[in-house]
């Protein structure tokens, strides 16, 4: 295409926003609404995934070795645990070494457990880790009925709900996204098809006199995507200004208990780009839908 | 050169508007369509400028048979056919310079060339000084004179009007056939469905009748030969 046709294009696309100045502000407010409740959701379910597969990463299962045990027993338990499929590492961990961490992490208070590193009531552990997390309980029903498994820990009950949790909390954040997205879309159609209707007899002239459809859409497209980059705006510095105060205020508790949220940046930056990337899609999306019929020779 | 063979026309509602057209139409030839209202005219014409495909049949419009004719192809077409309307189709917010302009505009025509055209063909029917004013600010003969010139400012083989006199009064009428005439004589095929019997009757042409859909007369020099 020639840079003249192009800036005809992009002249004719903002005469066109003008035009329509109130069916601009609607569909740029219908973008505006859904790239907000989108760009919530997503930085909510994005730092969910985050903390999820953060405690995901932590979930391991704890095979107490039954103290009469010998040697070559604990050898036995160690290759029939390896070999059941879900297991992705298994790690040996002495009495001692599950006493000193247990004095480590007790801090000043751990003091009182000295005394017992001569009559260590503790037993040896091995440390398994699920190759996916979510499998880690079929893993530990596994390892219960093997022998000399003592007792065999994972947090059960918490780590399932946690699981159940996060999965329908991902469900259902992408089933609202998806919704609202559509919905966008059709406002936006709709209120540019009212516009079309208008320049019915624009369209039919430039088909008569023999202008390609392509030619046709171009302005639309255009018009599409400048009321999808102008719905991405506010969102954005909505989005962004939120999370940055959130963070900050956030981000100290959280960390007290070991929980990381993902960082301002680069993650408001990807929202950004996310957002701006959306409300194009969706402009011109519905811009294009609502021409459509318009078109046909 | 305009060619039908077997050329048949049946709308999506059922109504069969042409049923076994066979024509010829020769490059530089004027011809008028004449028939009672309801006839097919309209469905002819607009046959020509692939505005409806035929259901059945045959168009070779400079041997391309344009019933076969790609939708993308489309646009190619229409560039050498001029179409003229009853209602003219102006766009009401651009000037008559912008109106004639635009025909050349949207097939990426250079600007210079553009402006040269457009006064070029706006000076051959006679609107040149009013080359800045809104289409509202015309009269009705003078808008079609306008829809004219956008017609042929791309200098078409082919002009086709749709009874392009019948919102105008006798008088004016008589001024757009005289540009109609023009357009002929410079070797551009005409053809005019119309229901005007004095300018059929007055200035002689070939006259193609059409009646449900079927020519039943085609003469050399003819009558209108209905009562209007
Ligand atoms: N788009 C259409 N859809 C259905 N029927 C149509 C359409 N256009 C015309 N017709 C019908 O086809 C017949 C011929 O119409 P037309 O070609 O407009 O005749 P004319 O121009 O001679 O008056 C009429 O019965 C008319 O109702
Ligand atoms: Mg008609």
């Amino acid at each position: 295409m020639k840079a003249r046709t192009f800036r005809r294009h992009v002249r004719e696309s903002f005469k066109s926003l003008g035009r329509n100045g109130w069916m601009t502000f609607a569909s740029v407010s219908a973008v505006t609404v859904t790239l907000i409740i989108v760009g919530v959701f997503f930085v909510i379910m994005m730092n969910l995934n985050k903390v999820a597969s953060t405690i995901e990463e932590d979930v391991e299962i704890r095979v107490h070795i039954d103290p009469v045990a010998k040697q070559q027993d604990q050898q036995v338990l160690r290759k029939k645990i390896e070999q059941i499929p879900e297991v992705k590492s298994i790690e040996f961990s002495s009495k001692e070494e599950e006493l000193d961490n247990l004095i480590d992490s007790l801090g000043e208070e751990g003091k009182v457990f000295k005394p017992f590193e001569q009559d260590n009531p503790l037993n040896d552990v091995f440390i398994v880790k699920a190759k996916n997390p979510t499998d880690t309980m079929k893993a530990a029903k596994k390892i219960e009925n093997l022998e000399y498994a003592a007792k065999v820990k994972y947090g059960q009950g918490s780590v399932e709900k946690l699981f159940k949790f996060i999965e329908t909390s991902r469900n259902v954040g992408l089933v609202l996204i998806i919704g609202l997205l559509f919905t966008a879309m059709f406002l936006i159609s709709n209120t540019i098809k009212i516009t079309i209707v208008a320049r019915r007899r624009e369209i039919e002239i430039m088909k008569l006199v023999g202008a390609t459809n392509t030619f046709i859409r171009w302005p639309f497209f255009l018009e599409g995507l400048w009321i999808g980059l102008l719905g991405s705006i506010l969102p954005i510095a909505l989005v962004s200004s939120a999370y940055y105060y959130a963070y900050d205020y956030l981000e100290p508790k959280l960390a007290n208990h070991f929980i990381k949220i993902l960082e301002f940046n680069p993650f408001v930056y990807q929202v950004a780009c996310l957002l701006i990337l959306m409300g194009a899609l969706i402009g011109i999306w519905g811009s294009m839908m609502s021409m459509r019929k318009f078109l046909k020779v | 050169m305009i060619q039908m063979q077997d050329v048949h026309k049946k709308y999506p509602n059922g109504v069969t508007a042409v049923s076994g057209i066979d024509v010829k139409i020769d490059q530089g030839e004027f011809v008028y369509i004449v028939g009672p209202s309801g006839a097919g005219k309209s469905t002819f014409i607009k046959m020509i400028y692939r505005e409806e495909k035929p259901s059945k049949g045959v168009i070779l419009i400079n041997g391309v048979d344009i019933s076969r004719l790609k939708d993308k192809k489309v646009p190619l077409l229409r560039r050498n056919i001029g179409v003229v309307f009853q209602d003219f189709k102006l766009l009401p917010t651009l000037t008559v310079f912008e109106n004639v302009a635009f025909a050349l505009e949207v097939i990426e025509e250079q600007p210079n060339l553009i402006k040269k055209k457009v006064m070029e063909t706006l000076d051959l029917v006679g609107l040149k000084h009013k080359a800045r004013m809104l289409p509202t600010e015309l009269s009705g003969g003078e808008q079609q004179r306008v829809s004219i010139a956008r017609s042929i400012v791309n200098s078409p083989k082919i002009v086709i009007a749709d009874e392009p006199t019948g919102n105008l009064d006798p008088e004016t009428s008589w001024e757009i056939m005289s540009i109609f005439e023009e357009i002929n004589a410079r070797g551009a095929t005409v053809v005019m469905a119309t229901h005007n019997k004095e300018i059929v009757n007055t200035i002689k042409h070939r006259v193609i009748a059409i009646e449900s859909g079927r020519i039943v007369r085609d003469e050399q020099r003819g009558e209108y030969g209905y009562e209007s």
